[in-house]
């Protein structure tokens, strides 16, 4: 039952990367991608729908988290109190900056909130890369679950190269899902940057996963390689897939070498948090089971109906004239 | 304590901002999808205008909603880490409940609600809207049952010195939830109501386009309000009487209730310091015996006093806090179990008595415009919009009294429950240091600031932009009715 909730997780997370990957790209690539205002409001456009509902995977992961494992929910978060909060901040920023854009028609304003967007999701990616690489790769915490030293403990090389792994994987990705789901010049460009800054721009999560994996990372080089050659191709649909079959790639091996940990303790192997020693009870355990076994299909049905929905490519012309 | 102290101060900020927005969320999102629902069976435009416009300011505090409320999740762990150990295995569960049940639908179906106008048939459009209003009213069972179980917990045996889940339906359908829902939708629908009233008040006086709109919004906001309010007496009537069985120091603070009477008098305004041990001192206005009844159902009942109440405490849940070192200056000191007297004697009074302006306010204003008048007087405007803040501040000031009243304990014991169940304020909080809790409450609240400034503008700018200002703009070939 433990394993389950380590695996139910794990997939949460997965599809809270995946997903809210591409809506943080799309918002690291705005100024980038959307030159003028209409190619900027057709970038928000194609994430406008959906961000909302992909930001829930978040939710559910670390509410999941709390429910199945509240002593790796209670280590984790309460050690990475700064980068959390900055990570909130970021959230904050970017979710209210979507709506409230629009809202004035006023280039100052409108610039104000696009700063915030492009600011926020770097910010927000970075964190995320930041707190995920923690949980894999340990905290100095004490057999109490509390971290030991520095509130900056969570802020090392290997965990900031989490960051840029995924900072750098969710540039990839929202380029390549910029090219997906527009049409015209704005296309071609996401078309462009995603060829040209992949072989950088995916660097850190190939050292990330070789480091902790060792040559297992080549599958993942291997997944992603494709990915861009079916982008080269102009098979946008199919490089995204394939970027997704990536980042579930990444997530199989960083929580399978995590398996059966769930925060390793830097300090000593005995106090490492376990999927044993920091489960609920088998009984909580059954109840939320219950709930996801209804809930999850659902949300997969009802979410995948909103992309179909909103399948068409748009482009500069169904922006209203302003 | 000082990381005592900023945790709580933290919480309270966060919180208490965060339900600014909820009970607005709440109550508009289920009126507007009456509104649309108004306009799918009838066709009547008039409908489909206030759906838009009061959708819009829907919108503009939904996010504000959407995004503070993460950080409520969160912080738990950051700021609480001692107390989600202590309850992860019961207080988990509602929460993950929320996330997967009703906060992926909420979010989804107001993306299919906000983009669908064009893309959706109308029927399927508007069940849309009703998913996500419905699914923001199971959000808000699911957190009531989170808090309902800190008041009241139940559904639980002890195991190694934590508190272990035996029965979710228990915890699902605890009396101190049961009686909690009603009061706090109620708290919501009357801030809705009064958000119409005040605001169509507005336009009407200013005679804006669309006479029949304004009128109709008035008169629904009026109403949803006159009957949040006697949904809010009755089930705080009902949930007083649970919480003298459950909390009783809860309620002999709010009374600043020093001795024990019987019969009980109510007090209705105090003159004077209600600070403890001065409460002795209080010349109060009193109705006699009415605490008996709202105690009891019984005008002739004894109501047990703090200096009473307090020997009780000591005996069953001790006289001084275990020496810890985590609980710093606390640890083996004696335990303080009334809570700030000022805080929730008048919390108390300004909840109800907020709480009765507006519906007050409500009543009047449907007089007021009886028959298709409106007064001309500038004070007809500005009464209907001054008594919008009235039903926001009930509803804060009525958190405030729940959540100081209860210290200090963060879980309070309850008494015919199940031997141990029970945890300390100042156990709960995490290993954190003072600057990284100070740093997070700076940062927050910054923002929050800075945000409160943005969201009233935008309101503002909407509500004096009427009607025109929210109709869509389409483009030439009609693919997007809304665009960023």
């Amino acid at each position: 039952m433990e394993t389950l909730w380590f695996v139910l997780i794990a997939v949460l997370w997965l599809g809270y990367l995946f997903l809210e990957g591409f809506d943080f790209g799309v918002g690291m690539l705005l100024p980038v991608l959307g030159r003028d205002n209409a190619e900027r409001r057709v970038m928000i456009n194609t994430i406008g729908p959906v961000w909302d509902g992909n930001e829930v995977w978040l939710i559910v992961a670390i509410g999941a988290t709390f429910a199945a494992f509240p002593g790796w929910y209670a280590a984790l978060l309460s050690a990475a109190y700064l980068p959390l909060t900055l990570f909130l901040v970021a959230l904050i920023g970017r979710g209210v900056a979507f709506d409230y854009r629009g809202k004035v028609d006023n280039p100052r304003w409108r610039k104000a909130w696009d700063v915030t967007i492009v600011a926020g999701s770097w910010i927000a990616t970075l964190c995320v890369g930041l707190l995920i690489s923690t949980t894999v790769l340990g905290l100095p915490i004490d057999e109490n679950g509390d971290r030991v030293g520095s509130a900056f403990a969570a802020v090392r090389f290997d965990t900031v190269l989490g960051a840029l792994a995924f900072a750098g994987y969710a540039l990839v990705h929202g380029a390549v899902f910029t090219a997906l789901k527009t049409e015209g010049e704005i296309r071609e460009r996401a078309r462009r940057v995603a060829l040209t800054i992949a072989p950088v721009a995916l660097l850190p999560l190939i050292a990330l996963l070789a480091v902790v994996a060792g040559v297992w990372a080549g599958v993942v080089v291997l997944v992603l390689a494709a990915a861009m050659w079916r982008l080269l191709h102009n098979r946008d649909g199919q490089s995204f897939a394939l970027m997704g079959l990536a980042i579930a790639a990444s997530v199989a091996i960083l929580f399978g070498s995590l398996y059966p940990n769930v925060l390793p303790s830097t300090l000593n192997d005995a106090w490492s948090l376990t999927i044993a020693n920091s489960a609920s009870s088998p009984y909580t355990l059954q109840v939320i089971t219950w709930v996801a076994a209804f809930g999850t299909p659902a949300v997969l049905v009802y979410q995948g109906w909103t992309y179909w929905v909103f399948r068409k490519r748009i482009g500069v012309r169904h922006i209203p004239v302003q | 304590m000082e990381v005592l102290e900023l945790a709580r101060w933290q919480f309270g900020i966060t919180t208490v901002y965060h339900f600014l927005m909820v009970p607005l969320t709440i109550g508009l999102s289920l009126l507007v999808a009456g509104m649309q629902t108004a306009w799918v069976r009838t066709g009547d435009e008039r409908y489909y205008k206030m759906t838009k416009f009061w959708g819009k300011l829907l919108l503009i505090n939904f996010a504000m909603g959407v995004v503070t409320g993460i950080v409520q999740e969160f912080q738990f762990g950051m700021a609480w880490s001692a107390y989600s150990r202590f309850v992860g295995d019961v207080f988990g569960a509602p929460l993950a409940m929320e996330g997967i049940v009703a906060f992926f639908v909420e979010s989804t179906f107001l993306g299919l609600w906000i983009f669908g106008w064009d893309k959706l048939p109308k029927k399927v459009h508007l069940a849309c809207a009703w998913a996500f209003s419905l699914a923001t009213m199971a959000s808000a069972y699911f957190i009531l049952a989170a808090n309902s179980w800190m008041q009241h917990p139940v559904g639980i045996e002890m195991h190694e010195g934590r508190p272990r889940l035996t029965s979710i339906w228990a915890v699902l359908t605890n009396n101190t939830t049961l009686a909690a829902f009603p009061h706090t939708i109620a708290g919501a629908f009357a801030v809705a109501g009064a958000f119409l009233v005040g605001i169509a008040a507005w336009h009407l006086h200013r005679k804006s386009e669309e006479e029949r709109v304004w009128r109709s919004s008035l008169k629904l906001g009026t109403w949803v309000g006159v009957v949040a309010f006697s949904v809010l007496a009755i089930s705080g009537d009902l949930q007083g009487k649970l919480m003298f069985e459950q909390q009783p120091m809860k309620m002999a603070a709010a009374e600043a209730l020093c001795h024990t009477e019987e019969p009980a008098a109510f007090s209705i305004f105090a003159v004077g310091d209600v600070t403890r041990p001065d409460c002795e001192n209080v010349k109060s206005i009193t109705v006699p015996a009415l605490l008996s009844f709202l105690a009891h159902n019984d005008f002739s009942t004894e109501v047990k006093g703090i200096e009473d109440l307090v020997p009780l405490y000591q005996q069953k849940y001790g006289e001084f806090y275990p020496v810890d070192e985590r609980l710093g200056e606390l640890s083996g000191k004696p335990i303080d179990y009334v809570p700030a007297l000022p805080v929730t004697y008048w919390g108390f009074r300004l909840m109800i008595g907020f709480g009765a302006i507006s519906a007050g306010l409500g009543v009047f204003m449907l007089w007021l415009t009886r028959r298709n008048r409106t007064p001309t007087g500038w004070w007809f405007p500005a009464l209907g919009l001054a008594g919008i803040a009235t039903p926001f501040l009930a509803n804060s000031f009525g958190w405030i009294f729940t959540e100081m009243g209860r210290q200090p304990f963060v879980v309070v014991p309850n008494p015919s429950g199940v031997d141990g169940v029970w945890m300390f304020t100042a156990q709960a909080v995490s290993n954190s240091t003072p600057g990284e809790i100070l740093t997070s409450l700076i940062a927050l609240t910054a923002v929050y600031s800075v945000l409160a400034v943005v969201e009233f503008y935008l309101i503002r700018k909407y509500v004096r932009g009427g009607i025109p200002g929210v109709l869509p703009q389409k483009s030439d070939d009609g693919a997007l009715a809304f665009a960023y």
